[in-house]
């Protein structure tokens, strides 16, 4: 049998490289691209569609950062991880960073050795009941039937919740949000738990979404951020502070339609020429050329832009801003000043 | 003379049909559907289950709509077709996403300048031509294996195919796998004359070091130089961009193949005398065919990475690929084994007698006849293997199952379960039905006894 | 001719180690062994830093810490405070609760369709082939989904059972068939109950006892006794008077529809019904083939034979044929009950806790202790292979044909 292939040590041959060391900032210069660690298909957040194409919410946030790295929002390739498989992809260094809806938590960041970057979603765990069962709060669900997506933050929050108000419940473990909805629909659970926004996506993509009503109660602070792994600072930094170009960007007007006409020249005002580059070298700073967050926002637009486009009021998931609304406006999306 | 009365009739009389209640649907029926009064109730039971499963089944496949953009425009066409209560399969979504289930996300047509690599190829081929390419010379390379009435010759393509089948699938340099193959021809050639100088072990040596050294110490360097003085290349495919049933046959099909020489290799060292081989091929065997498949995955996934130096990562589909080709390796050695035990001891007795060595003896006498035998059960394992491929979806690869998370996940069809299922299903089924079918007409074939 | 196999005379080269066949084998064998450990070492070795370098040396602390998450079918004592050690015995006895329950009514149906699938009823005979093929040629993964997509969708809901309207009803008020799972009586037990399940036990040893001397009996004399019944009324009779004599002790409690769910019996969680069904009718098709293979194995002249002797056919398949086909089932039959087991894995995608659900699904996710968790993982699911399969193993040499 000497015909036989050898495809795997050809391949083996082929495609050991080299990772990260030190600089994963100067890692993707070489390579040219950005690998980025997303879900697997969450509406709104990150799907691709027929062509192949991702785009969402925290996908937004991962092209943003490869236009301000490489110049070239197309520049990212993604990594589709499971709630499973997402911290470990990106300890290895098969992803660059991980964009996926991912809880900033204590165990995470210290024990788990990674470095959340900032929150791109303030969001909170919430349940989804139909009109019909006539439930207006979560403490009426005693003996019911919930619904929870596994390998999340979750699971921990129901038991705890249920625990501390004393009331019995029988939980429905599932691996995927879609496995999820059909469950609920079918009524095979009464109550479906999941992230807030999550829950308003998934109703929106309801036949009839006025049936199903979200309970008052949220149970659990939910801060979604990008994150990447602890010992590059700098690395950490770029991410850290393309997330804030986004925001600062909204805060202070600049969007993707007037973003490379004010950033022509220096402006009047000193903290838009520092952000977009026409004052004080930044990006150098950052190891990134000076235009880099106006590449960022031209790219994806700003904080406000990009909700708006993928998950805001007018999209068929119909999130309003509130927590996430910018600080000016009684939100909490908030950066520290470019200076 | 007096006239001779017959007292039997001497002419034949002309014959009759035989009674309608031995020939014909009727007694055809009476005697295999009606014969006994259980086998009538079974008849009538079976009747009945076919009536409830072909009534509900084939209005839902045939009221079905196949152009529309979403779930609920495909709910309205139905309606509007069928009455207000019809329910049916909404096949538009297969329509739009069959090119996904095909192929992920590789790029139909890949173009264009990247890395100084010379694009070969532009958007004037036909989508999809190197996957389909690929495919075809697969075909072509698996002939002479399947089919030992084709010209010997051609195994030497298939020799080369997987070298030329990585090349265009993941692209990049040529010179990559041309110098991993020259890795075989080092081997080849330091078997002949280590072999010729040093004695037969001396030579199965290098033919394992040599190439060892080769692929670690020089081919990277090799192919960059050959690539900056010839530049040949394709513009490289992500393997994130693999997918759907590609990626199924990618798997199953490598799995296979690099697991048969290994399984060979544990079969041997199953039944070899030396104590210390024999237990640690039956340690390897016996523990991977202890462990689900998906934990094997699991480690793919999530622990390879930690046994390898943190400076080196590998592909996501190699680990996988590895982890599958060690998971069919168990399986494929125990076939083997059991070809080995099939064979009469006297082919063994005979080969001694002949004064060849064992190696000799292996290569020309028991194995070859051992893996004839084996052919059926080496069919059978590569359809469990290729089936099983399916579980690459819980490790979040964009396999026909995880494409339909996927595909769920898109607004426009979130909801949707039976078509996606239903078609992911009916397509594996063709394959392996195929597959079977083969194997059973090999098993035919190669039938020898009476 | 002796003097060839005499060992050549002189003093010991170094060459001999290669060159001499008798030191040749032990060569091989130690530098395999050498570089099968240099090999490991250096894979633990690169484990041990890769590990340190993440800050989370190999440690199994995280299992005595607690879980903090609910799991719904429990067949031992568990809630969410308790440790993670202890989700994942619970997951542990749901996996070898499903997997024996699989290899159960797998074995019943498999042997039903093996059987009918050689019927001379051509309609069942087509339909039984019909049915192994589509089974056996879809992964087993879209079967589990299918299964549970089956069920939740096409069975009622909990809320169809009420009002006044019901859509739904349960069977003789005692079982409610709901797309979460069936909803059976549970049996309460009172004083006496104990008294009563021993004699269970007990008749239940005394119908294999009686099985063996109806067998001995049968070799001796050749009288064959009407062992079904006679087991049948063993298995039953004792029991049910022991049940009346103690004043009915046990009594049966039933579900109600209360609040959101069936309260009361027991709850047969629809993700644990959708697996077990998905593996079974899976795992069924294949055992179909072995049958069917057993059976045409065992060669016509066997048959004819005991025709010969005028043996009635019912007896020619269970005192000819099946004994000789058994001998050729078994092993194929162990080594599905092995897949089946294995294939219990893939609970994931149907929601069932078993010990991938627990120890290597929430606790891995939750700890972050991937490795702790993956190869305690594999250990379990090797020690469950090594015991069914010594078991089995030992069943089959029990029943194999004693050659000489």
């Amino acid at each position: 049998m000497k015909k036989t292939t050898f495809l795997g040590t050809v391949a083996a041959a082929a495609m050991v490289a080299g990772v990260a060391g030190a600089g994963t900032l100067d890692d993707i210069k070489a390579k040219g691209f950005l690998q980025c660690g997303v879900s697997t298909g969450l509406v709104g957040f990150a799907a691709a569609d027929a062509n192949g194409n991702w785009g969402g919410f925290d996908v937004a946030v991962c092209r943003a950062v490869a236009a301000a790295v490489l110049g070239d929002a197309q520049a990212v390739k993604f990594t589709p991880t499971t709630g499973k498989t997402r911290f470990t992809a990106l300890a290895s260094g098969e992803v660059d960073m991980l964009a996926r809806n991912t809880t900033w938590t204590f165990t995470r960041d210290v024990d788990l050795k990674f470095t959340f970057v900032g929150v791109n979603y303030y969001d909170g765990q919430g349940f989804m009941a139909p009109k019909s069962l006539g439930v207006t709060s979560a403490k009426d669900l005693d003996g019911a039937t919930i619904c929870i997506q596994t390998g999340t933050t979750t699971e921990l929050n129901l038991a705890d919740y249920f625990r501390s108000n004393n009331i019995s419940y029988e939980p429905v473990p599932v691996e995927t949000n879609s496995e999820a909805q059909q469950q609920y629909l079918s009524g095979a659970c009464d109550v479906l738990t999941t992230d807030a926004s999550g829950l308003a996506a998934t109703r929106a993509t309801f036949e009839k979404p006025g049936d199903h009503v979200v309970l008052p109660e949220i149970i659990s602070k939910e801060p979604l951020g990008p994150l990447v792994r602890h010992g590059d600072d700098n690395w950490a930094d770029v991410v850290r502070w393309t997330l804030n170009a986004l925001i600062a960007a909204e805060e202070l007007g600049v969007t993707s339609a007037n973003v490379s006409e004010m950033g022509m020249k220096a402006g009047n005002n000193p903290e838009i020429n520092r952000l977009l580059g026409t004052e004080g070298g930044l990006g150098e700073k950052l190891g990134l050329s000076n235009d880099w967050a106006k590449n960022a926002i031209a790219a994806v637009g700003n904080y406000g832009e990009i909700f708006e486009k993928n998950i805001g009021e007018n999209t068929p998931i119909g999130l309003s801003r509130g927590l996430n609304a910018q600080w000016t406006n009684g939100g909490l999306i908030y950066t520290p000043p470019f200076r | 003379m007096t006239k001779k009365v017959s007292y039997v009739r001497t002419e034949m009389l002309p014959e009759q049909t035989p009674p309608l209640t031995a020939a014909g649907p009727i007694a055809w029926m009476k005697t295999n559907l009606f014969s006994s009064i259980s086998n009538s109730i079974l008849t009538v039971a079976a009747i009945i289950a076919l009536y409830f499963i072909l009534s509900g089944l084939l209005p839902w496949i045939f009221h079905s709509s196949w152009a529309a953009g979403s779930l609920n425009e495909c709910r309205d066409v139905i309606k509007e077709a069928y009455g207000p209560d019809a329910s049916g399969a909404c096949w538009a979504v297969i329509r739009e996403r069959y090119l996904q289930l095909a192929y992920g996300f590789y790029p139909p047509f890949p173009g264009g300048e990247m890395n100084g690599f010379a694009p070969m190829e532009g958007a004037s081929l036909p989508g999809y031509f190197r996957p389909n390419l690929t495919f075809i010379l697969m075909l072509v390379a698996l002939s002479p294996i399947l089919f030992s009435a084709l010209p010997r010759k051609m195994l030497w393509f298939s020799a080369i195919y997987p070298f030329l089948g990585f090349w265009l699938l993941w692209g990049g340099s040529v010179w990559v796998p041309v110098m991993a193959f020259m890795g075989f021809v080092l081997a080849g050639l330091a078997f002949q004359i280590i072999g010729k100088m040093f004695g037969s072990l001396f030579g199965v040596i290098a033919a394992f070091v040599v190439p060892v050294l080769w692929w670690i110490a020089l081919s990277g360097y090799a192919a960059d130089m050959m690539q900056s003085i010839v530049p040949v290349g394709l513009l490289p495919i992500e393997s994130s961009q693999f997918g759907g049933f590609m990626l199924s046959i990618i798997i199953g099909i490598t799995g296979i193949v690099v697991s048969l020489p290994i399984g060979v290799v544990l079969a041997l060292g199953r039944q070899s005398d030396m104590v210390i081989v024999k237990a640690l091929c039956v340690g390897f065997i016996e523990f991977i065919r202890g462990v689900p498949l998906i934990t094997l995955l699991f480690v793919a996934s999530v622990l390879l990475q930690y046994f390898l130096p943190a400076d080196v990562t590998f592909d996501k589909i190699l680990r996988v690929v590895i982890m599958v080709t060690i998971f069919a390796a168990a399986y494929m050695a125990e076939v083997i084994r059991g070809g080995l035990a099939a064979l009469p001891i006297g082919q063994y007795e005979a080969a001694d007698s002949l004064g060849l060595d064992y190696w000799k003896a292996t290569r020309l006498i028991t194995m070859p006849q051992a893996l004839k035998i084996s052919i059926p059960g080496i069919v059978s394992t590569f359809i469990g293997l290729f089936k099983d491929t399916t579980l690459v979806s819980v490790i979040a690869l964009m396999d026909p199952i995880g494409l339909t998370n996927n595909i769920r996940g898109d607004a426009n069809w979130n909801g949707i379960v039976w078509e996606l299922f239903g078609f992911v299903g009916f397509v594996f089924f063709v394959f392996c039905f195929s597959m079977s079918r083969y194997s059973m007409y090999l098993e035919r074939k190669l039938k020898t006894g009476h | 001719m002796s003097a060839i196999t005499d060992p050549p005379k002189g003093g010991f080269h170094l060459s001999m180690l290669i060159y001499d066949s008798r030191y040749r084998s032990m060569t091989i064998q130690i530098v395999t062994l050498m570089l099968f450990m240099l090999g490991v070492a250096w894979l633990i070795n690169n484990a041990a830093e890769n590990l340190a370098r993440l800050g989370k040396p190999l440690s199994f602390g995280f299992l005595w810490e607690p879980a903090g998450y609910d799991i719904n079918q429990k067949l031992i004592e568990y809630n969410s405070q308790m440790s993670n050690a202890r989700a994942a015995l619970v997951g542990l006895l749901n996996t070898l609760l499903v997997a024996a329950l699989g290899c159960i009514t797998a074995t019943i149906l498999g042997v039903t369709i093996g059987v009918l699938r050689l019927s001379n009823n051509w309609l069942v005979a087509r339909l039984m082939t019909v049915y192994v093929e589509t089974i056996r040629n879809v992964p087993v993964l879209l079967w589990i989904a299918l299964t549970m997509a089956a069920i939740i969708h096409s069975l009622p809901q909990p809320k169809a059972f009420r009002g006044d309207n019901a859509t739904a009803s349960m069977i003789g008020d005692a079982v409610a068939i709901t797309n979460r799972g069936v909803y059976i009586p549970k049996p309460v037990l009172h004083d006496g109950s104990l008294i009563v399940i021993g004699v269970f036990l007990l008749s239940i040893v005394a119908m294999f006892v009686f099985g063996k001397w109806a067998k001995a009996h049968q070799a001796a004399t050749g009288q064959i006794l009407p062992t079904f019944w006679i087991k049948l009324g063993i298995f039953f009779v004792p029991a049910i008077l022991t049940f009346f004599v103690m004043g009915n002790p046990i009594t049966l409690e039933y579900p109600a529809l209360k609040g959101f769910n069936f309260k009361g019996g027991f709850h047969i969680r629809n993700s644990l019904i959708a697996l077990w069904l998905a593996l079974s009718l899976y795992t069924a098709a294949f055992i179909a083939e072995a049958v069917r293979a057993g059976i045409m194995a065992v060669s016509k002249g066997q048959s004819e034979a005991a025709a010969a002797l005028g043996l009635r056919s019912s007896w020619t398949m269970n005192l000819i044929v099946l004994p000789q086909a058994l001998r050729v089932i078994m092993p194929p039959m162990i080594s599905q009950f092995l897949n089946l087991t294995k294939n219990s894995s893939l609970a994931i995608a149907v929601g069932y806790m078993d010990i991938t659900g627990t120890l290597g699904g929430i606790t891995l996710n939750q700890t972050g202790r991937e490795m702790e968790c993956i190869l305690l993982l594999m250990l379990c699911y090797l020690i469950i292979s090594l015991i069914v399969s010594s078991v089995m193993n030992w069943y089959n040499n029990s029943v194999k044909l004693k050659e000489r």
